[in-house]
């Protein structure tokens, strides 16, 4: 059932990200923007499957509501047209795709050398006691981890929302009409 | 079957290569910001994954407590982004990061 579940969500999301990057159909910005919400949510059901509950609904809250928003209005703001094919230099993306291919490859083998066949029994070792860690992404879990006690959060907390403000600060700036 | 720690570290892997492949070859600046987000959500789901998988129990959540942040900064580090985007297409009306090479040798 796990099994099954996560081939579905792991393959909607490597395909999804790929219809992002790549699209054969359409150019348009907004069909990238929506495969990339269609990401964010299988990437949140992964965070279901992997016990992180908050996390999920954060995800889905964040990614797919706030900054997909943010996304599709600064692409209708700027009214982009489908962007004429331009002659694609084909060195550079042969290039690209064999770096990137590359760098993936040596990911995976390393991968495979750490976590792979060998350290399976480990795994299913560490299966039996899992049964009680399985609600530890729920959100009292997480608020506990976040704010209690001497191993909390809540400097790196407050600077998050300073930043936060500091980037509500900029954005404003940023995007007055006579920039001084 | 429950799936394991290899095969998600291998789903992030395959995401950040597909952002990292969009962030190369696309010209849009738009779509290169996108793909910087699936890079940033390839890291996620592998500190998530590690969480997941992590024994011990007074660490265990570690993991989760630096997506929630990451979740956070990514917000604030996209709406700034896009306000500069804005502000470059007032200035030069375009978003092709050919034509925005006056810095390039």
């Amino acid at each position: 059932m796990e099994g099954t579940l996560f081939n579905i969500f792991a393959g909607l999301t490597v395909l999804s990200a790929l219809l992002v990057v790549a699209n054969p159909f359409s150019r348009n910005p907004v069909t990238s923007a929506l495969f990339l919400v269609t990401t964010m949510i299988s990437i949140s059901g992964l965070f279901v499957l992997l016990g992180a509950y908050f996390l999920a609904a954060v995800q889905i809250l964040v990614y797919a509501g706030a900054v997909m928003v943010l996304f599709l209005f600064v692409i209708m703001l700027l009214d982009l047209r489908e962007a004429a094919r331009r002659k694609l230099n084909l060195v550079s993306l042969a290039m690209g795709i064999m770096a990137v291919g590359a760098l993936f490859s040596v990911y995976k083998s390393s991968i495979e050398s750490k976590y792979g066949e060998a350290s399976q029994q480990q795994e299913v070792a560490a299966d039996t006691g899992q049964a009680e860690v399985k609600m530890v992404g729920s959100t009292r879990a997480l608020g506990q981890a976040l704010f209690s006690g001497d191993k909390g959060f809540i400097l790196p907390f407050e600077i998050v929302s300073i930043l936060l403000l500091v980037a509500m600060v900029g954005v404003i700036l940023l995007s007055r009409k006579e920039p001084r | 079957m429950e799936p394991t720690l290899s095969q998600y570290l291998l789903v992030s892997g395959a995401l950040f290569a597909i952002g990292l492949l969009g962030v190369i070859v696309r010209r849009n600046l738009l779509i290169i910001y996108m793909s910087l987000e699936l890079m940033l959500n390839a890291a996620n789901v592998a500190l998530v994954a590690m969480s997941r998988f992590n024994e011990k129990a007074e660490t265990a959540l570690d993991g989760q407590v630096m997506v929630f942040f990451i979740i956070t900064v990514a917000a604030a580090e996209v709406s700034v982004g896009l306000a500069l985007i804005v502000a470059l297409y007032r200035k030069r009306q375009t978003t092709d990061v050919a034509d925005l090479a006056t810095m390039k040798l």
